[in-house]
C-alpha cells in the first residue's frame, strides 16, 4: 500500500471515531465558543479593544483546542491495546503520522470554520480580505496538527501526558500563534500585502513540522 | 520443514529485570506449540519479542526470516497477535475493526468475511467493539487476527473468556491454520484446552525453557533443554517439567 493510502486509511479510521463519539461538536466547539464569550464579556466596555485584539484571541483558542484534539487523537490509541495494534499494523509510521495529523487538521479547520463565525458576530470583526486569511489559517492549521501528532507520540507513554504536551508544544507553536495572528491582522485591516510574509513563515513551519514528524513518528511510536 | 521462529540464548530485559534469561526455541511452518509456566515465567514476553514489540537484548532471534537484532519492525505484517486486550476501538463497529486491520496487513476485503464466519460475528458485524460483551470482544480479537492472514500466529491466552462453541471455532480455526503451513504460539494456563491442538509443549520457568513435551519431539532443539543444571523440582502445572535453579521473581 501507498504512503497516501496508508494514510488515507489511518485518517478515515480516526475521523470515523470522531463522528461516532461527537467529542469536537459536543465538547471543542462549545469550549471555543465559551472562550470567546469570556473574553467578550471581560472586554465588553471597549468594543473596539475586542475588534482589535480578536485574531490574537481567535488563535489562542484555536491553540487551547490543538491541545484537547492531541490529547484526544493519542487516547483513542492507548484504550483496549490499540497503540501495540498500530504498531503491529505494519503500517509505516510517516503513514500513520500523516493520516493522525491529517485528521487532526481537518477536525480543526472545521472548528475554526464555527469559531471565525463566533468571532464575527460576538467581536464584531470584518474580514477584508479573504485569500490571505484563508492560506494563513490553512498553512496555521497544518503546521499545528503536524506538531501536536508529534510532540502528542512522544508524550503518549508517559503518565503525566495532560500536562506534558503543553507544557511542550505551546513554546514550541509560538512562532503559528505570532504568524497567524499578523496575518489575521492584515487581512482585517484590509491591507493583505502585509499579510503574505507572515503567511510564509506560516508555510515554512507547516513544512519543517511535516518533514520532522514524518522522521520521527515511527521511532517515537515505538518507544512510546 | 522451514523454520519460523528460531531463538537461540535470547535474552530481554524489562527494566533490567531479565524476563527471558536465554530462551532458545525452534518453530516450524505448520506447528503449533504451546508455550506453558507460571506466572511471570516469560510466556507474554517471548510472544511480544518475537512480535518485535520489545528488543532482543542478547543472543540470536530470527522470525519470518528477519533478524530480530536488526529489524524488529518489518516482519510484523506477517504476524497475527492477539494479547490480553483486543486492539481495536471502541466506536468502530466489529466489521470496520476487521477491515482496519485487513486492509493495514494489505489484505483483501474477503479476508473479513472470512474471520466473521470463523468466529461467527457474521450477526454482530454492525455493532461497536465498546458494546460488545468480553467473549465477544475476544473472538472479535481473534478474527482481527485471522483477517490479516499472518503467517505466524502468536496467541497470548486465547481461550480465556470464551463459551464452548467460540472454543470449538478456535480450536478449528487453529488446526485449520496449522494445515495451511501457518505456524502458532499459543501462551496459556488452560494446558487442557490447548494441548489437543498443539504439537508440542514447551514450558518456561523464570524467562528459561525449561523442557520439551513430548519428550524426543523431531521439533524439540536439544538446545531447549535449560542452560544451567536443572533441579528435578515439578511445578504446580507442568508435572514432570525439570525447573532450572530458582531466581528470585
Amino acid at each position: 500500500m501507498s504512503l497516501l493510502r496508508e494514510a488515507a486509511l489511518i485518517a478515515g479510521k480516526d475521523l470515523r471515531i470522531e463522528a461516532r463519539a461527537r467529542v469536537v461538536g459536543q465538547q471543542v466547539v462549545p469550549f471555543g465558543l465559551i472562550v470567546l464569550l469570556l473574553f467578550a464579556f471581560a472586554l465588553d466596555p471597549d468594543r473596539g479593544v475586542l475588534t482589535r485584539v480578536a485574531p490574537g484571541l481567535f488563535w489562542v483558542t484555536v491553540l487551547l483546542a490543538v491541545l484537547l484534539g492531541v490529547s484526544r487523537a493519542f487516547a483513542l490509541e492507548a484504550d483496549n491495546g490499540a497503540r501495540d495494534a498500530l504498531r503491529m499494523s505494519g503500517l509505516d509510521g510517516s503513514s500513520i503520522f500523516l493520516g493522525k495529523a491529517g485528521a487532526l487538521a481537518v477536525e480543526l479547520l472545521a472548528f475554526e470554520a464555527l469559531l471565525t463565525l463566533g468571532v464575527v458576530v460576538l467581536f464584531d470583526v470584518r474580514l477584508a480580505s479573504l485569500p490571505p486569511l484563508i492560506l494563513a489559517s490553512a498553512a496555521a492549521t497544518v503546521g499545528l496538527a503536524a506538531a501536536g501528532t508529534l510532540y502528542g507520540v512522544l508524550a503518549a507513554g508517559i503518565r503525566a501526558r495532560e500536562t506534558l504536551v503543553p507544557m511542550l508544544l505551546l513554546p514550541v507553536v509560538a512562532p503559528v500563534l505570532l504568524g497567524a495572528t499578523r496575518a489575521w491582522e492584515a487581512s482585517i485591516d484590509g491591507v493583505p500585502g502585509d499579510a503574505w510574509p507572515w503567511v510564509g513563515l506560516l508555510v515554512i513551519f507547516a513544512t519543517l513540522f511535516v518533514g520532522i514528524g514524518m522522521l520521527a513518528f515511527g521511532p517515537l511510536l515505538e518507544e512510546s | 520443514m522451514s523454520l519460523v521462529v528460531r531463538l537461540r540464548s535470547a535474552v530481554c530485559l524489562l527494566g533490567r529485570f531479565p524476563a527471558l534469561a536465554g530462551v532458545d526455541l525452534d518453530v516450524a511452518a505448520g506447528e503449533t506449540v504451546l508455550l506453558s509456566g507460571g506466572n511471570g515465567a516469560g510466556k507474554t514476553t517471548l510472544l511480544r519479542l518475537l512480535a518485535g514489540l520489545i528488543p532482543l537484548e542478547r543472543g540470536e532471534g530470527t522470525v519470518l526470516g528477519v533478524d530480530l537484532g536488526a529489524d524488529r519492525r518489518s516482519h510484523r505484517r506477517r504476524i497475527g497477535l492477539v494479547g490480553p486486550e483486543t486492539g481495536c476501538y471502541d466506536d468502530l463497529t466489529v466489521r470496520e475493526n476487521l477491515e482496519f486491520a485487513s486492509r493495514a496487513a494489505g489484505v483483501g476485503a474477503d479476508a473479513v468475511d472470512e474471520s466473521m464466519a470463523a468466529f461467527d460475528l457474521g450477526r454482530l458485524a454492525d455493532v461497536r467493539h465498546g458494546r460488545l460483551s468480553t467473549g465477544q470482544r475476544r473472538r472479535l480479537a481473534l478474527a482481527a487476527a485471522l483477517a490479516r492472514r499472518p503467517e505466524l500466529f502468536l496467541l497470548d491466552e486465547p481461550h480465556a473468556g470464551l463459551d464452548a462453541p467460540a472454543r470449538s471455532q478456535l480450536d478449528r480455526v487453529l488446526r485449520e491454520t496449522a494445515a495451511d503451513g501457518r505456524a502458532v504460539l499459543i501462551a496459556s494456563h488452560e494446558l487442557d484446552l490447548v494441548r489437543p491442538v498443539a504439537d508440542r509443549e514447551v514450558v518456561l520457568v523464570n524467562g528459561q525453557a525449561a523442557g520439551v513435551l513430548p519428550e524426543g519431539s523431531p521439533q524439540a532443539p536439544a538446545a531447549s533443554q535449560p542452560s544451567q543444571p536443572s533441579q528435578p523440582t515439578e511445578t504446580p502445572e507442568t508435572p514432570g517439567i525439570p525447573e532450572p535453579p530458582g531466581r528470585s521473581t
